[in-house]
This record gives structure tokens, sequence and C-alpha cells, in this order.
């Protein structure tokens, strides 16, 4: 997978990242910095920047990363460590939309980024977000306000996911179970809400910002 | 007005048991009355729902208040109650800005900022030097007769009547139901030409007397950072000391609502001491205090706030535009001169498409959100004048600008035909050219929860790529 510390070779499939040579040598830097000149990174890597301690939802966040639903390689589970390639993957998830992409193009991109979250719900894999899972995600948001109770984050969650429900599944009789989000229901929920112009990340040309370890 | 009825030769008389004493409460009275009738104007506008979905409320309202204003000049042939700057920029405006600083939609804004500020500072500066050097230009080929002004007379009315007025934007485009984005774009515009128009407005006229020299043109660009800085600044600074004073208001919830109201007018008033913008100091009061204040302060006192502060904006935003029709009839300051008017209208309009063109095809090199050419249409047609460049041009001396009084008129017949007739037909040019209209619906759970989520993730990619982005200032 190249030569340690070195560039990746045009070769690779980083190309079909569509990422500029400068956000990938951007990106190389930081992820040199953070895994401090070794190949790989681990979960333990991330606990060296500063601010993302105070993020409510870091765990899931850097889980993500590590998640090898994420990563392309069509398996399951999670990886230990990932490489600068799967970096890139990742990060490819958050570039803006070019002006000359197509409506195929444009379908595909906010799948794939719809995906990403998707992912980041579904904590256990099973390819549903639960309640309790739903219920997870609400409380981790919501940790960073102490004003909130546990109790008010549930039944905020509980809320979401009975109007999940009806979004997606309609009227139920009163037997009826909703089991939980699958993708589709996903899809149906965002529909309307113009995620590929809101989820993305200006890789502005700047330099490594200074970071004091 | 109706005069005493008490008798001259009072001194013996016995005790009158009542006495009708009008000299006595004449100032608050007359000034509750015109309050009263504009409110009731209103309700009985809003009975009938057809006029009220074609007509936008504040032509209605100016065309009463000339209707009032005949009336008051038939009776007595004088024009006694008229729109001065002092009331204007002292107690009608404040609220206004207030209100639509303390309820600004934050995100918006500030996702927005860059393109707002270059329409407000460069796009006023164009229209502005444009209008005037135009209206100078003709003057010179003569066929606006005689005058009695010269460049400088001309760039200053080309200032005030260039500035893009909050309180009518925000009066018709309410009732126009625009996608968010460009309304924000126009209201945050017509928010933040203030620093600019008033610099402008200011150095013409302290230049007027003297030459102009390098120096003082080079006095001018640092006074425009100057003050649009300050009064920011001031703002920020009043916005601290608010969000502060709130965290204490604990055992005296009653009143918290008023130190809201205070504290910013206070801003205001600050701002305006030290020659400053106070348009900005209380909008940026507004709006950095929102989120601290509601959190600090009691349910019922947010309501109250809330409240408060929109009876205040909406009731002295009738009063303007009411007062703008009485002080138009005034045969005093009635000074008709056809090309001027004409061309002035013609130019306003015309430069304001061009400078739009202009502008929006550089932003849109770097904003993710394009705006598209039926944007541009609404944006230049919604470039609407108001009552700020009234109350500019009544400021004037007459003997200073010679001209005053064509200036009004034509200030006043700009007015009108903005709010009027633009306001008139916006609604159905918007309807026609389909813009894309607001999602007029309450955000859902999910919406609001996803969102959430959104942030701190985009924050966290930030972070972990070694960016210091825009989501790192919103995340904090």
């Amino acid at each position: 997978r190249g030569v340690p510390g070195a560039f990746p070779a045009p070769g690779t499939s980083l190309l079909s990242l569509a990422v500029t040579s400068e956000q990938i040598e951007h990106l190389h830097r930081r992820f040199k910095q953070l895994s401090q000149d070794q190949l790989t990174i681990r979960k333990e890597n991330f606990d060296s920047i500063p601010d993302l301690e105070f993020n409510p939802i870091r765990g899931k966040i850097v889980h993500a990363f590590f998640d090898k639903r994420n990563l392309r390689q069509g398996s399951d589970g999670l990886a230990d460590e990932i490489n600068f390639e799967d970096f890139l993957t990742i990060m490819s998830y958050f570039r803006p939309i070019e002006m000359n992409m197509d409506e195929e193009q444009l379908d595909r991109f906010r799948k794939e980024k719809l995906k990403f979250l998707f992912h980041m719900y579904d904590s256990d894999h099973d390819g549903k977000i639960t309640l309790q899972e739903y219920r997870n995600v609400v409380e981790e948001l919501l940790s960073g306000n102490p004003h909130l109770e546990k109790e008010s984050a549930r039944s905020i969650a509980d809320g979401a996911m009975m109007e999940a429900a009806s979004i997606c599944v309609g009227q139920m009789g009163p037997d009826q179970v909703y089991e939980g989000i699958t993708f589709e229901d996903f899809l149906k929920m965002w529909q309307g809400i113009d995620i590929e112009t809101k989820m993305h990340v200006r890789f502005l040309n700047v330099d490594t910002i200074a970071h004091c370890y | 007005g109706q005069r005493s009825s008490e008798s001259p030769k009072n001194s013996n008389q016995s005790f009158a048991i009542v006495s009708f004493k009008w000299d006595h409460v004449k100032e608050p009275y007359i000034i509750a009355l015109w309050i009263l009738v504009a409110s009731l104007a209103k309700i009985v506008f809003h009975l009938s729902h057809k006029v009220t979905r074609v007509v936008p409320e504040s032509a209605l309202l100016i065309v009463l208040g000339l209707f009032l204003g005949g009336i008051v000049w038939a009776a007595d042939h004088i024009a006694s109650f008229s729109l001065t700057p002092t009331v204007f920029f002292f107690y009608l405006l404040p609220p206004i800005v207030l209100d639509a600083g303390y309820f600004m939609p934050n995100r918006l804004f500030f996702g927005n900022l860059g393109s707002i500020l270059l329409y407000a500072v460069i796009g006023t500066v164009w229209n502005a030097a444009t209008t005037g050097l135009s209206l100078y230009g003709v003057y010179l080929t003569g066929i606006m007769g005689k005058l009695n002004s010269g460049l400088l007379d001309f760039l200053l009315f080309g200032s005030l009547i260039a500035a893009v007025d909050p309180v009518a934007v925000l009066a018709v485009f309410e009732e126009v139901h625009v996608n968010e984005v460009l309304f924000i774009i126009v209201f945050g515009e017509s928010l933040l030409n203030d620093a600019v128009l008033y610099n402008v407005f200011d150095s013409f006229v302290a230049i007027g007397a003297t030459n102009v020299t390098g120096i003082e043109c080079l006095k001018g660009i640092v006074s425009f950072f100057v003050v649009s800085l300050g009064g920011t600044l001031v703002g920020i600074f009043f916005a601290f000391l608010l969000s502060l004073v709130s965290r204490f208001t604990k055992h005296v919830r009653i009143i918290e609502p008023g130190f809201v109201f205070i504290i910013s007018y206070l801003s205001y008033l600050t701002a305006e001491m030290l020659s400053l913008s106070a348009i900005l100091a209380i909008t940026f009061c507004g709006i950095c205090c929102q989120k601290y204040v509601k959190a600090n302060i009691s349910e019922q006192s947010s309501t109250t706030v809330r409240y408060t502060m929109k009876m205040m904006a909406s009731g002295a935003e009738t009063i303007i535009f009411m007062f703008l029709g009485i002080s138009a009839v005034d045969p005093d300051i009635w000074t008709w001169n056809t090309a001027f008017i004409l061309l002035t209208l013609v130019f306003i309009s015309v430069y304001r498409v061009i400078g739009v063109i202009i502008q929006t095809w550089i932003l849109n090199r770097y904003r993710t959100v394009q705006l598209e050419i039926i944007d541009q249409v609404v944006m230049s047609y919604g470039g609407l004048r108001g009552a700020v460049a009234f109350a500019l041009v009544a400021l004037l001396d007459k003997d200073k600008v010679r001209d005053r009084n064509l200036f009004v008129s034509t200030t006043i017949i700009v007015v009108f035909f903005t709010v009027i007739f633009q306001g008139l037909t916006i609604k159905p040019l918007v309807q026609w050219l389909k813009v894309k209209k607001t999602e007029h619906r309450e955000p859902k759970l999910n919406e609001k929860l996803h969102g959430r989520a959104f942030d701190h993730i985009l924050s966290a990619i930030e972070d972990i790529s070694g960016q210091i982005g825009h989501h790192y200032l919103r995340d904090k």
C-alpha cells in the first residue's frame, strides 16, 4: 500500500474520489500528524485532537472512521486501524458538490452521504435504526446540555421515532410494531431537504493549523 | 384643534367642578390619537381579505396618510404633523431594527454574511455614486433647467436615495414569502447598508463646505470602517452586558423583559452619541444576545419580550407609513422638476439592476448555493426605498443645500413609487416567475435532531482534518 510516509501513487483508486491533489496533500500531512508518522491510525490517535473532546457525539464520529461499511470494502464490522486511503475515503463523504454533476451523479452523491449518516446511527450494524439506538443518539447529542435530564432526552427520542414511523409507514394499526428505520425509510425522511448542499466541509487551501500538542 | 373653553376672566369664579383642559393634555393626547387611528386603520384593512391579498399594508397606510393629511390641511391650511427625523430616528426606528436583530435567523444570516456584506457595502456605494454622477451629468446638459446644486449636492442626494430600506423590505417581503436565502440577503443588505449610508451621507454633508481633497476622501474611507466596526462593537458590548444581567434576574422575573428593551435601546443611543452606526449597534445587540437571553430568562418573560417587541415594531412601522403619507401633504416643500424626478426613478432602478447582476456574477463563483436569474430579479425589484431616505432628506439644511425641497419632493415620490407600485406588483411578479417559496412548515422533530447532529459531525470533521471553518464558529 505504498512506501511509508510517501505520497500515494496516482494509479490508485484515490483519483476516483475526485479530490484535488492539493487537498490530498493537505490531508496527508494531517494524517501523518495524527498517526505520529505511522502508516495507520487507531481510535486512540483521535484523542490527540483537543477540540474534539467537547463534541457530544465524538464517540460515534470516531467510530464512523473505523466502520467497515463506510470504507467501501463490502465487509462488515469494525476495523482496528485504518490507513491513509481509508482516511481519505471517509473524508470524501464530505466533499462539496461540483458544478458539473448531472442528475444521476447528484442522486448517487446524496445517497452516499445519507448512507454515511445512517451507519452512524445504526450502531449494531443490523441495517435498522431501532428505538434504543435512536434514544442513544439523542442522549449523546443532548449530553452537552446540563439542564436536560435523561427523561426528556428519552421522550424526545420517542417523539422523533413516532414521527419517523408516521412518515415511513403512515397510519399504523394498534397491533403493528415499528421495527426500526431502514435505509429506505431514512431516505424518505430526508426527501425534500438538500443534504448535498449542507453536508460538506470546504477544504480551503490553508496551511495545516499549528496545534499545540 | 380646539381651544380651551376656560373663560379668560377666571380669577374670581366659583370653583368649577369639571373643566375642559385641552391644552393640558394636548401633546400626549394627539400622539395617542394618531396611534389609535393607525391601529384602527389596520383593523379596517384586514376586514377585507381580498384587498390585503393584493395590496401590501404599507401602501394602504401611505394612502390613508395622504388622505388624513389632506383633511388636516383642508381644515387648517397648515401642515401640522409630519414625520420629524428626531421622532423617526429616536423612537420609531429602534424598535423595528431591534425586532429584526432579536429574531434574526442567525445561522442563515452568518451563513450568507459574505454576500450580504458585498451587496450592502459595494452595492450601496455603487448605487450612490452612479445615481449621483448620472444626475449631475444630465444636469450639465441643461435638461433639468436651472438648479442651485453642484456635484456634491447631487452625490449627497445619490447617497441618501441609494440605500435599500429595512422597514420597507420587511413590510413588503413579509407578505410575499420568498425563500429565506433571498429574503435574508435583501434584508441583511438593508440593515447593514446603514453603515455605508450614514457615512457617505455624513461625509458629503461635512465636505460640502470645504473642498474635496485627497485627505478628506481618505478620512471618509477610514471613517467608514470606524463607524461600522465601532457600531458593531458597541452592539456586541451591550449584548454581552444584557446577557450578563439576565443571568441574575432570577428574583426579579417581573421586570426581566424591561432589561432587554432598555439595554438594547441604550446600545442604540450610545452608538448615536459616539457618532457610530446606531442601527448596526442595535442590530448586533439583538443578534448576539438572542441565544443567551432566551436561555436565561423565564418562559413567561421570553413570551412577554417577544410579543412586546413585535407589537412595538409593528406599531412603529404602521405609524411610519402613515406619517409618510401625511408628511407628503405639505405644499411648502413641493417643488416639481419633471426631468429630475423621472431620471432619479430611472437611474435608481437601472443601476440597481446592473449592480445586482455584476455582484451576483462575482458571488456565484464562491457560493455553493447559486443565485439564479430569478433571484436576481427579485433582489433588484425588492430594493425598496423607504422612510430612512425620507428622514435623511428632511435633515438637510435648506441654506446649505439650496435644492432641499426638490430633493425632498423627489424622495417622497421615489418612496411612494417603490413602496406602492413595486410593493403591489412584486407579489404577482414572484408568482409569475415561480420563485422558490419558503416551505412554511414547522421543522419536524427529526429535522431539528439531525440538524444538530450535522453541526457536530461537520465540526468534528473540520477538527479532524485540521481546518478552522464555518462550523467551528457555529458549534462554539
